[in-house]
């Protein structure tokens, strides 16, 4: 699961529309292989539209390679077939089954149809492997809905494992965290990019400049500037979209609202 | 981890255990159960007329068991299984008849309404193997179809349920409309034989009987199969979290076929039963009204329960049946006040009472 060469993704000229609104314009993106990016943005920049876009399920134009595949209008379980994988800003794991049930439904994508009808004996060694990666092993006989807030994000994070995705697509992961589970996470995220490529959208600045490889900030739809924390953090471009005030100011306010959204 | 955590941990674990220990157990007792309340205590404390009865409701309860499974366990509330019903009901009727009437022999009623020979895609139905192949591939067919169009085309909820209703009602329409070839509103009926047995013979009338037991009890072991397997788990993330399951690569439209075509040959097999057992077949039987019964039972019952559908039904029949005889004007009111009682105290259907109590206690407390 882990050995094999991870690849890069290529964006050029995303465009996405709403109904005549354009909600992200000329994006180009390269992301290597390996790399842990970071995309960051004030709220509706289009973040979460451009994942939407490289996972199926808005409609893009230009181009978005991985692996030699076209991502862009392929149904979203072919795109999942070929090695991408995503969360959403609300955690969405199957809050009636266990967090063995999830993980084992997630590995279900490379089974043969057929062990549908059998019974689950016994636990598959990748969901064993990724139980472990993400700590969740104590909780495997919990109904995934029981479990906290960043528990239901590492569950995810897992799912994502057995499905052997190669390009992580993460929406706000950490939102709503302590800090504690922060550092467990970006940990976490850490371990997985070695071997694969990892797109994170986060506004914490403080989680960016510990965990970042690069950042890519995007505003009204647009990339404004890509590069290290600190040279980004310098941008006079980026520092005024964040109205002006250093990068840290509206750190505070991202995080407030993702834990309002989270409590709510 | 504190305390209470590590308390709730071992209590999983041990549930854990309970849940491989006993499933066992109480498969092979509650088989033995029903087998012998059907085959031995059934026969023995009925009336004929009772027996009779009981026999249909076993038809409706196998409708009962394949909505289960569609709307209980895959979320799709299906207001139109009269459809499959009827075409197991009508593939059936139209085999008896021919039987009935002899080789190249003419079905009584066609003289009577039509031009007194026997329509092209009849003939097909003298076979008893075509019948029986028709009964179920046919459902299977017409389930994987539709159902595929419209769980693709992303149709849910509210929409599937009117959607599947409207086919039914327009299903009844066509079968009223073509009396020549369908018997029309009054359907087909006066059957005499039963693949060569006598449908008079008491003797064969509980041989049809404990076929309709034994084929329930078989749909309802099928559904618990299903429900245990990895397909079911997956059934179920799909009716709580369909986006999730594209997400994991999986093709949702594919997953609730699956399920919806099940549950259909299963309301078709009881529709092919139902004929035999009583005696008619006709479009009230299979329209918008007995569509929305098979569903009432299943809700009341529990419908993401495995026995809750199967014993709902079962029991808004009889109780039906006790009413309709004794007072037939106020069946209707009652019924819908049963659905809004039970429903609206328990949103699960019955078979949810034991939960909800123990919950309640454990709240007082
Ligand atoms: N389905 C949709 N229909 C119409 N407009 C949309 C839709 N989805 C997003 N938008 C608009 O597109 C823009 C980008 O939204 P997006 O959710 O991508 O922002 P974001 O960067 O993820 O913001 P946030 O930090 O709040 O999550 C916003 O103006 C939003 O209102
Ligand atoms: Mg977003």
């Amino acid at each position: 699961m882990t050995t094999t060469r991870p690849l890069a993704l290529e964006v050029t000229g995303l465009r996405v529309e709403f109904d005549g609104f354009v909600a992200v314009r000329d994006v180009d993106l390269t992301v290597p292989a390996g790399e842990l990016r970071f995309l960051i943005g004030p709220n509706g920049a289009g973040k979460t539209t451009v994942i939407d876009a490289l996972t199926g399920l808005v409609r893009g134009t230009g181009t978005a390679r991985f692996d030699g595949h076209e991502l862009l209008g392929r149904p979203v379980h072919r795109l999942v077939r070929a090695g991408i994988g995503r969360t959403f800003q609300t955690a969405s794991v199957f809050e009636g089954h266990t967090v063995l049930q999830n993980l084992d439904i997630a590995a279900g994508l490379h089974r043969r149809p057929t062990t549908l009808l059998r019974r689950r004996r016994g636990v598959p060694e990748e969901v064993l492997r990724a139980l472990d990666t993400v700590g969740l092993d104590d909780l495997a006989d919990r109904p995934a809905g029981e479990l906290a807030h960043g528990q239901k994000q590492w569950l995810e994070i897992g799912m994502l494992l057995v499905q052997d995705a190669r390009l992580l697509l993460l929406d706000e992961p950490v939102a709503g965290m302590s800090g504690e589970e922060r550092a467990a996470t970006g940990e976490l995220l850490r371990r997985i990019s070695r071997d694969r490529t990892v797109v994170v959208v986060e506004h914490d600045m403080e989680f960016l400049r510990n965990y970042a490889d690069t950042v890519t900030v995007m505003h009204r739809g647009s990339i404004l500037a890509e590069g290290g924390v600190d040279e980004v953090q310098s941008d006079p471009r980026v520092i005024e979209v964040y109205l002006g005030a250093p990068l840290d100011a509206p750190t505070a306010t991202a995080t407030a609202r993702a834990t309002g959204r989270e409590t709510r | 981890m504190s305390t209470a955590e590590r308390t709730a941990v071992t209590a999983t674990r041990t549930r854990g255990l309970r849940r491989i220990l006993r499933p066992r157990a109480r498969l092979w007792l509650g088989t033995l159960a029903a087998a012998l309340i059907l085959f031995v205590v059934a026969p023995a404390a009925l009336s004929g007329y009772q027996f009779g009865l009981l026999a249909q409701f076993l038809c409706y309860a196998m409708v009962a068991v394949g909505i289960g499974l569609a709307w209980g366990q895959g979320g799709m509330l299906t207001l139109g299984q009269g459809l499959f019903f009827g075409i197991g009901g009508y593939a059936m009727a139209m085999h008896l008849q021919l039987d009935d009437a002899g080789p190249g022999g003419v079905p009584a009623f066609m003289s009577l309404y039509g031009s007194g020979t026997v329509p092209a895609w009849w003939e097909p139905f003298r076979d008893p193997w075509i019948t029986i192949g028709t009964i179920i591939l046919l459902p299977a067919a017409l389930a994987a179809l539709l159902g595929y169009a419209i769980f693709a085309r992303r149709v849910r909820g509210a929409y599937f349920a009117i959607l599947s209703q409207a086919l039914v009602a327009a299903f009844a329409i066509l079968l009223i409309g073509q009396q020549a070839s369908t018997g029309g509103s009054t359907g087909l009926s006066n059957f005499r034989g039963f693949f060569g047995y006598s449908l008079a013979d008491p003797l064969n009338q509980r041989l049809l009987f404990f076929l309709a037991a034994g084929t329930l009890i078989g749909m309802v072991l099928l559904v618990r199969l299903l429900m245990r397997s990895r397909y079911g788990e997956l059934l179920v993330a799909t009716r709580d979290q369909e986006m999730r399951v594209r997400f994991l690569g999986y093709n949702p439209a594919l997953v609730k076929t699956v399920a919806f075509v099940v549950s259909s040959v299963f309301a078709a097999v009881g529709g092919a039963l139902f004929v035999p057992i009583a005696g008619i077949i006709s479009p009230s039987d299979v329209a918008v009204v007995p569509s929305i019964m098979f569903v009432a039972g299943v809700a009341i019952g529990g419908r993401a329960t495995l026995l809750g559908p199967v014993l709902g039904s079962l029991a808004l029949s009889w109780v039906g049946a006790q009413l309709q005889d004794n007072y037939p004007s106020v069946w209707s009111y009652f019924q819908g006040a049963l659905f809004v009682l039970v429903l609206g105290f328990l949103p699960q259907g019955f078979a949810t009472l034991g939960g909800v109590l123990r919950r309640r206690k454990g709240d007082s407390r």
